[in-house]
């Protein structure tokens, strides 16, 4: 048995921030568990610029923001194990890991960060009908294999999705030589940065076609065609505009999902609306001394914020193992323990564990999600900030916080959509009603009236 | 007289913005919320400029390709162009980030850097701290 103050599992941008936090934070033994061959993440098939605009103040390649926190990785001599699967999380934080060097190995943390981020949907998650021949793949896989692997996944292109990798792709595959054919979009609207839309397919003539989906697919061996139609108001398709198009090459940028699976065998309980852990703003899960970041809790449209949360896990990761130092107490042992995750009550009990402890938040009118969910009853020297998504597109809007019926915060917007991440911070002096209130419910307000 | 629509990507609005050009010189802009659109609409028009990332392959190194990108924005109308000149980079490891493997693409003035490290193969990322052995075989 291994033992470690702090265990991160996963070693991308979320995990390496929360890592060095925690060092910085006066945690010495530190451990980053990550299944690549190298740290950084999905960042190291970013090849594009635009990140770092937030939090470094200017624009960098993501392999150019990964390696800032490799190098001061290396630098605080934080140990890291690449290679590394972690097969199982308990309960009581341990963690049942394997590579190819130490085998199978147990390691028993004080804290754990569950920085695992997330992964692509795929066809299967859609139910596209047809054949299922070779050259479908997710934007992301299509990615890595043109940006790390030198292999073009084919000429003939069309992309379902126009998610902002989706879009990215559209631009890379054409600079090689590609001919993409068209990025179909199933909503009335792109679910991708604005930037995107201009730049990776205004800029190279590609068609964006709202309102469309692929509803059938050809081809024994390789792809060699899919149909594409219109869809109405409730997203059926219409017959009618049935098309007929020649690719080798289907690429689907249909959404992302938080990757929970480690989560779950510990009981960490989950949020129906994000796939992520339900976490108090000290990004601690509801399981104690379980803390998670990043793209595992919600998916991130900038890295920046990444970054920012992994800070606040890292931090407060660091403050719960120095309390049970000080403390004496062995973390974990105080608490009842133990392995059977399929007791779906122990889940509500952790859940009722953060409700004790905070307050709810709660997305109300136009609102999809907010993180954290719970917001604790103390002080909060420097505000409270929230993560949130609308549920579509809307335009003169405020967003309002009401604490019970009290409205303590509103802002105006001339549009939000829901592939742009909102943020708002409560300043402390309007957190002093707090104790008084049982809910955080964050709304939008229609302003035309 | 010409009529161009553009969409403004300096905030998440996205504008639709109505410009007319006379010859090379913008006679008005329309349809911008703020005065960042009407500046957006005149460089987009005039002389439009990316910054282009791309890959190169690497002889020798721990991974296949490097990834890299024009050190500052090129003109847009360039863009096949350059990517032309990079396909004929021959680079070999190691690489540093930063590192310029082609100079003044293009005649633009801009050189074109490495955006990550790519060790010699063999040799373990570069760092004493690496845990794992196996980590340095070839990926070619």
């Amino acid at each position: 048995m291994l033992n470690v103050d702090l265990a991160v599992i996963g070693g991308g941008p979320a995990g390496l921030a929360a890592a060095l936090e925690a060092r910085k934070n006066g945690i010495e033994k530190v451990l980053i568990l990550e299944r690549d061959k190298e740290l950084g993440g999905i960042l190291q098939q970013c090849i594009h610029n635009g990140f770092g605009l937030h939090y470094f103040g200017e624009e960098l390649t993501g392999p150019e923001y990964a390696e800032r926190f490799v190098e001061q990785v290396e630098e605080q001599g934080i140990p890291y194990k690449c290679d590394t699967m972690v097969l199982h999380l308990s309960r009581d934080r341990t963690i049942t890991a394997i590579n190819r060097t130490d085998g199978l190995m147990k390691i028993k943390a004080k804290a754990v960060v569950l920085a695992m981020g997330c992964r692509e949907r795929t066809r299967g998650a859609l139910n596209i009908p047809g054949s299922r021949p070779a050259g479908i793949y997710t934007a992301g896989t299509a990615q890595r294999f043109v940006n790390m692997d030198g292999y073009l996944p084919g000429r003939k292109v069309v992309i379902l999705g126009s998610g902002d990798i989706g879009l990215i792709m559209a631009r890379r595959l054409t600079l090689e030589g590609a001919e993409v054919r068209m990025v179909c979009e199933l909503l009335p609207y792109s679910g991708g940065l604005n930037r995107n839309i201009v730049q990776c397919l205004e800029d190279y003539q590609i068609p964006l076609k709202l309102s469309h989906t692929v509803t059938n697919i050809f081809g024994k061996e390789r792809l060699e065609g899919v149909t594409v139609a219109q869809v109405d108001s409730s997203r059926q398709p219409i017959r009618e505009t049935e098309e007929y198009v020649p690719c080798d090459t289907l690429l689907l940028s249909v959404g992302l999902i938080p990757e929970n699976e480690l989560s779950r065998e510990a009981g960490v309980p989950l949020d129906r609306l994000t796939s992520g852990p339900i976490v108090k703003e000290t990004m601690e899960t509801c399981v104690e001394g379980i803390f998670a970041c990043g793209n595992v809790v919600h998916v991130h449209d900038l890295v920046d914020f990444v970054t920012r949360e992994s800070i606040t896990a890292g931090r407060c990761a660091a403050e719960y193992i120095r309390k049970q130092k000080d403390a004496g107490s062995v973390p974990g042992e105080d608490r009842k323990t133990g392995g059977s995750a399929q007791d779906q009550n122990k889940d509500v009990a952790a859940e009722a564990g953060c409700q004790s402890d905070g307050i709810q938040t709660v997305a109300s009118d136009g609102i999809k999600y907010v993180v954290p969910q719970y917001a604790g009853r103390g002080e909060h020297p420097e505000g409270l900030k929230l993560f949130f998504r609308v549920d579509g597109i809307y335009r003169n809007v405020r967003i309002a916080v009401q604490c019970d019926d009290h409205e303590i915060y509103s802002v105006r917007k001339r549009k939000v959509a829901p592939g742009e991440m909102e943020t708002l911070t409560l300043k402390p002096e309007l957190l002093g009603d707090l104790n008084t209130c049982s809910e955080l419910r964050v709304e939008l307000v229609s302003q035309d009236k | 007289m010409e009529e161009r629509k553009l969409t403004c990507i300096v905030c998440p609005m996205g504008c639709q913005l109505n410009v007319t050009l006379n010859g090379n010189t913008i006679s008005r802009v329309t349809g911008n919320g703020c005065k960042r659109g009407s500046a957006y609409a005149r460089e987009e028009c005039t002389a439009p400029r990316r910054v282009l990332t791309t890959t190169v392959p690497v002889a020798g190194g721990a991974f296949p390709l490097v990834s890299v990108k024009t050190e500052r924005t090129v003109p847009k109308e360039k863009i096949r162009q350059c990517m032309e000149e990079i396909h004929h980079i021959h680079a070999s490891a190691p690489i540093r980030i930063g590192d310029v493997l082609l100079e003044n693409v293009c005649d633009t003035n801009v050189h074109v850097v490495a955006t990550r490290n790519v060790p010699a193969a063999g040799t373990k990322a570069e760092s004493p701290k690496v845990r794992n052995e196996d980590r340095s075989e070839s990926m070619q």
